[in-house]
């Protein structure tokens, strides 16, 4: 079980349970869809950015407990930040679960998902948020998949 | 449910001794995150005997060349041994003629084959199409291909909410322009076993005529085309204990003989001139390019080795799996079975209340205990259930009570863990 814990940390199992802002976002100026087609997760991300600066971030959608807190966690560090540092934020979220394994300076408690790097079917659960924050910040309109 | 548990944890009396059969896949011995592996991933491939690796082993070691046309000593072999599969096929469906064997990839490309050939013949615009509300996207994409090439119609059969059809919506679906029934044969998704032959007759009796998905079925109980009377059957090595690349359509001689070629290549021709080609007959016309020859060897040993067994007793083995499985997993706690129809076979689909399928796979990993989470490929099906995604136990001739209670431990963990 111990292994199981490095994957399933409290932080990601109590998040995958009570997401925290969770639901609609009336006073979102951009959105996106995301789609996992492996497991058929759906994500979808409102961003309410003014003069350059994430004012509120929320997410729907259903998905996994690893999917479910990767979201909740990244409202929660992305919300008051200027947009570009929610690019750089992306970049170090990606290096950890998907790169060489670093922690970035800037990651705080998002660094319990290092543990997910170690599946790599899993890794795609994790970043569906982020890539789907990514197409929202651009808001091009486009559904974003993991494929 | 400890009470189950103690009860029997040896297997049943069905005639199978699972646990010796066990010893006849070397993959099974292995340990997974520290635990005895349990291999419950059948619906998605099965895993190989000694037969069958020792077969293709053999076959490249000492008869491996090109098939047909060769004149030397190994194209020869390894002719009779591609041509002595294709009887083994025949005698395993119990099809009238040999040349109604045709091999392909697997299933999912015998299905194209039919939809681009047979169905690029015969359907055309305003053309109807009859398939199932749990077809695996195998036996739908092709015909939606067709659909849009040629402008025809697709038309599905709902399902009851124990995954069975309902069989008077069936027959009230047929009409002037149904040109084909796709339907499969046992479930991915849900395990339910469809009454293909009275699906046939009703078929039959508006002249239309009706492919049967063979892939979940072959290995879980005998078929036999002509007493099923259908006019395509498919199925794929792979899940039937043989090498995966290679699988079989039977097709009815007098529809084969009508269709004309879908890919063009070596083997499918009898003259090649640029003012124009004739084809082969069947099965050759639908046999571009050189096979894998390897994997038919492979097939014919898988086929003698579950033959060996006796496809009755790997059932009757099964079915006493199934109900064993659905009586412990009924009482674990927000566990909810996707598929309880009254004709099922080898398949425990389910869903845990609050605990994604994906998180439940990665969990039960970690106890050894191999399962598929996700849509199946059958993502219909889990619409018309309303969930995401399952897990889905899968269960094999070398499964045994002990892997079902395995199972049942590591959900335990789940519910632990996540509850």
């Amino acid at each position: 079980m111990s292994d199981l814990r490095e994957l399933y940390q409290e932080v990601i199992l109590d998040h995958g349970r009570k997401p925290r802002n969770f639901g609609p976002l009336p006073e979102a100026n951009r959105h996106a869809d995301g789609h996992n087609p492996l497991c058929g997760d759906q994500l979808r991300v409102h961003l309410q950015v003014e003069n350059g600066v994430v004012k509120a971030l929320h997410f729907e959608g259903v998905g996994c407990a690893i999917s479910t807190a990767s979201a909740s966690l990244m409202t929660q560090a992305l919300t008051g930040k200027p947009e570009a540092e929610a690019r750089q934020l992306y970049d170090e979220f990606h290096e950890l679960v998907a790169g060489d394994g670093t922690s970035g300076e800037h990651l705080g408690k998002l660094v319990v998902f290092g543990g997910v790097r170690e599946y790599p079917s899993r890794v795609k659960c994790a970043t569906l948020a982020w890539h789907t924050l990514q197409a929202a910040l651009e808001d091009d309109g486009r559904e974003v998949t993991t494929e | 449910m400890n009470t189950a548990l103690q009860a029997d944890a040896t297997g049943a009396a069905t005639g199978l001794d699972a646990d010796r059969l066990r010893a006849d896949f070397p993959i099974l011995a292995q340990e997974v995150h520290g635990k005895p592996l349990v291999y419950l991933d059948n619906g998605a491939s099965t895993q190989k005997p000694n037969a069958v690796i020792d077969a293709v082993g053999d076959f490249y070691a000492r008869d491996y060349a090109n098939i047909h046309r060769g004149v030397h000593t190994l194209s020869e072999r390894a002719t009779a041994a591609f041509e002595g599969a294709r009887d083994r096929v025949q005698r395993f469906l119990n099809a009238a003629d040999r040349h109604e064997i045709v091999f392909t990839r697997g299933t999912t490309e015998a299905v194209n084959l039919v939809a681009a050939s047979f169905g690029g013949q015969r359907i055309g615009a305003g053309d109807e199409i009859i398939l199932t509300g749990m077809e695996h996207h195998s036996n739908i994409v092709p015909w939606q291909l067709l659909a849009e090439r040629v402008g025809a119609q697709i038309r599905v059969v709902p399902l009851f909410d124990d995954g069975s059809l309902d069989l008077e919506a069936y027959a009230a679906l047929f009409g002037p322009r149904t040109r084909l029934v796709a339907v499969v044969h046992v479930s991915n998704a849900l395990g339910t076993v469809n009454p293909v032959a009275e699906m046939i007759a009703t078929a039959h009796a508006h002249g239309v005529p009706v492919l049967v998905d063979g892939a979940q079925a072959v290995a879980h109980a005998r078929v036999d085309v002509q007493a099923l009377d259908c006019d395509f059957y498919a199925f794929s090595a792979h899940k039937i204990y043989g090498p995966s690349g290679i699988g079989a359509l039977y097709g009815r001689r007098e529809l084969l003989e009508a269709m004309p070629p879908w890919q063009g290549g070596g083997d499918m021709i009898r003259t090649v001139a640029f003012e124009g080609s004739t084809w082969a007959d069947p099965p050759y016309r639908f046999e571009a390019g050189t096979p894998h020859i390897a994997g038919a060897v492979g097939l014919v040993a898988a086929l003698d080795y579950v033959d060996g067994i006796g496809l009755d007793a790997i059932a009757a083995h099964e079915h006493d799996l199934l109900a064993y499985g659905t009586a412990l997993l009924e009482q674990v706690p927000g566990l909810r079975l996707i598929g309880t129809a009254a004709d099922k076979a080898a398949i425990l689909s389910f869903v845990i209340d609050g605990v994604h399928a994906h998180d439940i796979g990665t969990v039960l990993d970690f106890e050894g205990v191999a399962v598929r989470a996700g849509h199946h490929c059958a993502m219909p099906v889990m619409t018309r259930y309303g969930v995401p995604a399952t897990a889905r136990a899968s269960l094999g001739l070398y499964n045994t009570r002990a892997d079902i209670d395995a199972l049942v431990r590591a959900l335990q963990r789940v519910t632990e863990m996540f509850g």
